[in-house]
């Protein structure tokens, strides 16, 4: 058990993150790939927690901070996902040029 | 508390399988409703990661706020925005997604090493483990007092913002003379009759 095999996961889970963040043309599945970036991060921050600091444990309590704010982050993105659909009436994030030109 | 090595060692190669392999289905397949559930194969897995990591509260946390409020608000979302759609081929697609992937493997070669090349400070102390809970408990009410009670005010902002995006501007108005009807109908929602069969993307 060395810190280093957790860490190239959450590397890897961050790249796959990315990808799909960039790649993708559902707006829903963007939202997923940017749950996918932030469940990466968390565990970057629990694996130093438990290998670096195991008796502070200030990692845990940024992970539960991170938790939190990506449930919020899902609820806005929703609703502003659902109100770009009633507009543009798509979901396709090709066609989404509101604030682009 | 703590397994032998190499038990951990495998649950470790396993929970990394499983997550990985679902995170790139979650990208790479058509479906999304698969892609919706298979998010979920990811939570769980990083879960068990955490119980690995002598984290039992955070795991218990993930589980409940991830798996059970984050997935089943991405199903919702896909239920509500649920639109058969040919998406429209863009002129050298391919290019962005190579160009995006070798971007993504160059990075994941940086951070690997990175990773490999540090000398990491490894504490000798043991951890915490059952005593964690307590242990967050005491950090929340001491020194991220402050964080913790901006995190409540935060929730309550996305609350009230996700109630205000998400309501429907227009209430359509019934005219006196026609009966009410029992059903409401969801605009969001195409009229024609929705098959389980096509929720594919394009």
């Amino acid at each position: 058990m060395r810190l280093e095999y957790f860490l190239l996961v959450a590397a890897a889970l961050f790249c796959i993150g990315i990808y799909g963040l960039v790649t993708s043309r559902n707006v829903i599945r963007v939202l997923m790939s940017i749950e996918l970036m932030l469940n990466a991060v968390n565990l970057n921050l629990m694996a130093f927690s438990n290998y670096l600091d195991p008796v502070g444990i200030n990692g845990q309590v940024f992970a539960v901070f991170v938790i939190s704010i990506a449930a919020a982050e899902a609820a806005v993105g929703l609703a502003i996902v659902l109100s770009i659909y009633r507009n543009r009436d798509t979901i396709d994030m090709e066609q989404f040029n509101l604030l682009k030109w | 508390m703590t397994l032998a090595q190499g038990v951990q060692l495998v649950t470790l190669a396993l929970l990394a399988a499983m997550m990985l392999g679902s995170a790139l289905a979650v990208v790479l397949l058509d479906n999304i409703v698969y892609s919706a559930f298979l998010l979920g194969g990811v939570f769980i897995s990083m879960a068990g990661m955490y119980i690995l990591l002598n984290a039992g509260f955070v795991a218990a946390a993930q589980v409940l706020v991830y798996v059970g409020a984050v997935n089943v608000l991405i199903l919702f979302g896909i239920m509500l925005v649920n639109k058969r759609q040919a998406l429209q081929p863009i002129a050298r697609a391919w290019l962005g997604q190579l160009v995006t992937g070798g971007v993504c493997a160059g990075l994941f070669a940086l951070l690997t090493l990175s990773v490999v090349n540090t000398s990491w400070d490894i504490s000798s102390d043991t951890p915490v483990g059952e005593g964690a809970i307590a242990e967050i408990g005491k950090h929340f009410f001491s020194d991220y007092l402050l964080p913790f009670e901006l995190a409540s005010v935060l929730l309550l902002i996305a609350l009230i913002g996700a109630i205000v995006l998400a309501r429907r501007e227009f209430i359509p108005d019934v005219s006196p003379g026609e009966p009410e009807s029992d059903t409401l109908q969801l605009p969001e929602r195409p009229r024609e009759l929705v098959s389980t069969a096509d929720l594919r993307e394009s």
